[in-house]
């Protein structure tokens, strides 16, 4: 069989070496190049989709194993089931994106391919961290995958950069360490042998509580930080105010979508006893960051800070569905990571835009917008209201899915969630009253309608989220059985007990 | 009375006489080639023939050996594959030491001074400078040193032990001292080296006189029978154990035997820093483990809160301190202190792994720091009137080395984040081995430590690469930094780049292989 998740891995990291390879007179075209190979790796997850059987959407496709170091018993280990696919499908569509919404943003060629490079780098470790079947493949993924992300946080990007990289560097990485003592200790529960961290030779392993407990924590504990959690979520809006809006948008719209990932397709399925005994808590933590984000979020008057803390509220939402383990809920909660990825994504990418225009993200320096462009007026208000769940676009499916779905079971919950549905409708519109309506301010220079490039790169996702908005089944075809299989795995080891 | 001679199986000691012949060799060359650049010419090759033929010969004997190994010398020493896995790791270190001991930059200049014997800044020193003097003994040094070393991994006997250890130290202490450029700095190492060193060797050998008195007997079998037979003496087999332990430590560097590691790696010749860091930290760890898993297995509950307290403090101090340091062979002093705590958590609870795991980890570390003390050696200070001086080891020097060489710094950049133990380096597959042999007999708890450990570490090492990639070039510094292009050290930067990527992305064979060496002949445990 054609090894077709390999290749996405391989291709945009031979993409990344092609491009630090290229002899300085080819720079010039080193914008198209890139494109072309995100575009080339668009079209093999569209391939990717529509080979995939919806009608086993649990089980592992397009699996592939290689021995990698067979002494420590790890293996080159690729295959999705459902919502690894939806993640997949994600990540290619949003890199193209972010490379045509930065398009003018470096003047200087070298520069403009160290970026691209990177970018193509950061593709291929989320691809094959979506993919990885292989507990030590997706550790090893999941860290160095850091480096490409320092780089781009820290190399490009506003006054603080530095700090802001060195943040999230330290941050992921003492969440990362502490998950290593985790992958290491799973080694010692499993079977051991040439294969001993395949996921599959790992789910069902019969562990004492404490160390079942004690792992799932290590585990949790960094995928927390990724997808972020308060209390450990501060980096993201450092990060996000200082980074450019592209690496931005991928990193909040897929990168961080590990986390929630992780705690899915290991946390979850490896550790369902520890997982229910910790789910509680997790709850309380998820319910405060709903509010506590949504409530920072309209407090800012950084856009880019705004957008992050809207995100640290929405991980909330996912973290709570994940949690309630329902079949509902952890179909919504998949769903939304899907959804979350358009609406944020575009949502710096939009924003992206207003800074290249006015050469700012503080909010108050904007206003009476619309009445000089409208369509960029109009977009942004979609967008917007795509963040604050507005029925007909698709983040509000998957919302409602894990409302209703934590409602039987988290009541308390879900009422305090709810209001923060509430506040995501104040700082949106807020935000929009501010930029596009009111007086303008003084000494205004003029301001260009969305550009076609603009277009190309917001309307996709824009039609996206309205196509999935009204029919949703597309996408959650492919994740309810795998959600059925999570909420199975937890169900039996309550009957277990 | 009658003399027996003694029968010595010659052939199993190959590499060492090797090693060892050629450093006689080389100290007559010394005497006979008058010409000093031919005798460098000569005593390079001499070392490379001598250090690569002594790894090939280890290499063979390995392949060849049938069954755990040789009792050599009636048991003072022991040629097993856990032995001449080490030898070919030390014989390699040495073959890259050796290439940067001849390094010069493009000025002519050798990273050692022209007359060891002179007062630092006398005429004679200028004297000696002038007629191109050069202190080629450096290569006979270290081939003692190296032959030192191969013996201390394969040692079975306390009496041995410290012979092999004086070997290899004496050599290293001269050679700390002969810096080329700031001489009292290496003088003050060189001093410190010797004192502790010194200090260090005396309590070992206390520490053999007990375990003497308590066993009645200097090998390790005997040491480990009388171990568990031998009653009422508890106290003493004890102490003895402990200071035999702490001799080894101090080599190893680890707190609180860790205070001369600083000074040592500032003072000395770069080059020699590299060879230093990377063979002793090795020679001694092989011998920390014979004598710990031969001779000591049975007092492993007694030694273990020693380990761990060792490995902790070692840990956390190197790190701290490292946070803090603005001299670069210092931050590597202390990052260097903090590998001996890594070290030390794969010997919690004796686990078996660790035999074939820290010869992974040292290979891993060794081949990081001589690359990361060769790039050292090729980012030199200038002068305002354009003459290359010294290295330029302030931090503040290499804010935005990335821009003035992007491979060197790349390459740098690729050492550190093998330090701090990133993926798809070397370093990060040597931590993992090294943590999960600890985590096998329930030291768990020590490696949450370790990690938080590391995760501190990687602060200075970004650091540098922040340092080196996001900062620029402070203004009017522009011509204060010269990149040298010495082709010997560019030779270890590359073997240096290329293994740590290798070792970190197919690590397969070199895992296969140390796991084959994994097994001691005496050994006690497995």
């Amino acid at each position: 069989m054609f090894p077709i998740l390999s290749v996405m891995v391989a291709l945009p990291a031979l993409g990344a070496v092609l491009l630090w390879a290229l002899p300085g007179g080819a720079r010039v075209r080193v914008r198209e190049i890139a494109l072309a190979i995100t575009g080339i790796e668009l079209v093999l997850a569209v391939v990717l989709f529509l080979q995939f059987d919806t009608g086993a959407a649990g089980t592992i496709q397009f699996s592939e194993v290689y021995p990698w170091i067979p002494q420590i018993g790890t293996s080159w280990a690729l295959g999705v089931n459902g919502i690894g696919l939806l993640m997949i499908v994600l990540s290619a569509l949003l890199t193209p994106l972010a490379i045509l919404a930065g398009w003018w943003e470096d003047k200087d060629p070298a520069r403009r391919t160290h970026y691209l490079a990177l970018i193509l780098l950061s593709e291929a470790f989320m691809i094959g961290i979506f993919a990885a079947r292989d507990v030590f493949l997706f550790y090893v993924l999941f860290e160095a995958m850091l480096i490409p992300l320092y780089f781009l946080i820290g190399s490009f990007g506003g006054g603080q950069r530095r700090y802001a990289a060195v943040k999230f560097l330290l941050y992921s990485l003492a969440g990362g360490l502490i998950m290593l003592v985790g992958v290491v200790a799973l080694y010692f529960q499993g079977p051991g042998g040439e294969e001993a961290f395949l996921t599959d030779n790992l789910t069902n392993l019969p562990m004492s509580t404490t160390a079942e407990r004690l792992i799932f924590l290590a585990f949790f504990l960094a995928f927390a930080i990724k997808a972020p959690m308060v209390p450990v979520h501060t980096w993201l809006p450092t990060v996000a105010e200082t980074a450019r809006p592209g690496t931005t948008a991928l990193l909040v719209a897929v990168l961080d979508k590990i986390g929630t990932f992780g705690m899915l397709t290991l946390c979850v399925a490896l550790f369902p006893e520890a997982a229910q005994w910790a789910a509680p808590v997790i709850i309380v933590f998820a319910v405060i960051s709903v509010i506590y984000g949504a409530l920072l979020a309209i407090g800012q008057k950084d856009m880019l800070r705004l957008v992050a803390f809207t995100s640290v509220s929405h991980f909330g939402i996912m973290v709570l569905g994940i949690f309630a383990f329902t079949q509902t809920s952890v179909e919504g909660a998949a769903f939304y990571m899907f959804n979350h990825g358009l609406s944020t994504g575009a949502l710096f990418f939009v924003v992206g835009f207003l800074i290249h225009r006015y050469g700012t993200a503080d909010v108050t320096a904007y206003g009476g917008l619309q009445r000089i462009v409208p369509v960029f007026a109009g977009t942004f208000l979609v967008i917007g209201l795509s963040a604050l769940a507005l029925p007909g676009l698709s983040p509000f499916v998957s919302e409602i899915m894990v409302l209703v779905g934590a409602f039987s079971v988290a009541k308390a919950a879900v009422v305090v969630s709810a209001v923060g549905v509430v506040l995501a409708a104040l700082y949106v519109l807020l935000t929009y009253q501010k930029v596009f309506t009111g007086p303008a301010p003084e000494g205004r220079k003029p301001v260009r309608e969305l550009t076609r490039r603009e277009r190309v790169v917001l309307w996709p996702l824009v039609a996206l989220m309205l196509v999935l908005g009204f029919l949703p089944g597309i996408a959650i075809d492919t994740l309810r059985e795998p959600s059925a299989d999570i909420v199975a795995t937890v169900s039996t080891e309550e009957a277990g007990q | 009375m009658s003399f027996t001679t003694p029968e010595i199986a010659w052939a199993p000691l190959a590499p060492v006489i090797i090693v060892l012949g050629a450093a006689a060799v080389a100290i007559l060359l010394e005497s006979f080639i008058r010409s000093a650049e031919t005798r460098r010419k000569v005593q390079l090759g001499v070392s490379l023939v001598a250090l690569i033929a002594a790894a090939g010969t280890a290499i063979a004997q390995w392949a060849a050996l049938e069954g755990a190994g040789t009792v050599v010398l009636d048991g003072m020493l022991t040629v097993d594959r856990q032995s001449l896995a080490w030898q070919v790791l030390i014989a390699v270190f040495g073959t890259l030491g050796a290439l940067l001991f001849a390094a010069r930059t493009r000025a002519g200049e050798e990273a050692f001074t022209p007359l060891g014997s002179v007062a630092p800044g006398s005429t004679e020193e200028t004297l000696a400078r002038r007629k191109g003097f050069q202190v080629t003994e450096v290569f006979p040094l270290a081939l003692f040193a190296v032959g030192g070393m191969m013996l201390f991994t394969s040692v079975t006997d306390l009496i041995f032990l410290f012979v092999a250890l004086e070997v290899f130290s004496l050599p290293l202490y001269i050679l700390v001292a002969l810096a080329r450029r700031r001489r009292f700095l290496s003088h003050e190492g060189a001093l410190k080296y010797f004192l502790l060193g010194a200090f260090s060797s005396a309590i070992l050998l206390f520490g053999a006189a007990f375990l003497y008195g308590a066993t009645g007997s200097t090998s390790y079998a005997g040491i480990a029978a009388g171990v568990s037979s031998v009653t009422g003496v508890d106290a003493m087999i004890l102490a003895g154990a402990v200071m035999v332990v702490v001799g080894l430590l101090f080599k190893i560097g680890a707190v609180p035997f860790h205070s001369w590691t600083p000074d040592a790696y500032q003072g000395a010749p770069t080059p020699v820093t590299a060879f230093m860091a990377a063979a002793t930290k090795a020679a001694a760890t092989a011998a920390l483990l014979r004598v710990a898993y031969e001779a000591f297995y049975g007092l492993e509950w007694e030694l273990n809160w020693l380990i761990w307290a060792v490995a902790i403090a070692s840990m956390v101090l190197g790190t701290v301190v490292a946070l803090v340091q603005t001299e670069l062979k210092r931050m590597l002093a202390y990052s260097s202190v903090a590998h001996a705590g890594f070290i030390l958590v794969a010997f919690a609870g004796f686990p078996d792994g660790a035999l074939s795991a820290l010869p992974f980890y040292l290979a891993s570390y060794g081949v990081a720091t001589l690359g990361a003390f060769a790039v050292i050696t090729q980012v030199r200070e200038k002068a305002e009137d354009g003459t290359v001086l010294g290295e330029a080891t302030r931090l503040g020097q290499w804010a935005g080395l990335g821009k003035r060489s992007p491979w060197l710094a790349g390459a740098m950049a690729l050492f550190l984040l093998s330090f701090a133990g990133i993926p798809l380096t070397a370093g990060f597959v040597g931590k993992f081995v090294a943590f999960a042999a600890a985590i096998s007999e329930g030291g768990w708890p020590l490696v949450l430590i370790a990690v938080i450990a590391s995760a501190a570490a990687a602060f200075f090492y970004v650091r540098l690469i922040v340092l080196m990639f996001l900062t620029d070039v402070p203004d009017g510094q522009e011509d204060a930094i010269e990149i040298d292009h010495s082709p010997l050290a560019r030779v270890v930067v590359i073997i240096a780049v290329a293994a740590v990527l290798l070792l970190g992305i197919v690590p397969g064979p070199v895992l296969a292989a140390f796991e084959n060496a994994g097994v001691l002949l005496l050994g006690a445990a497995g």
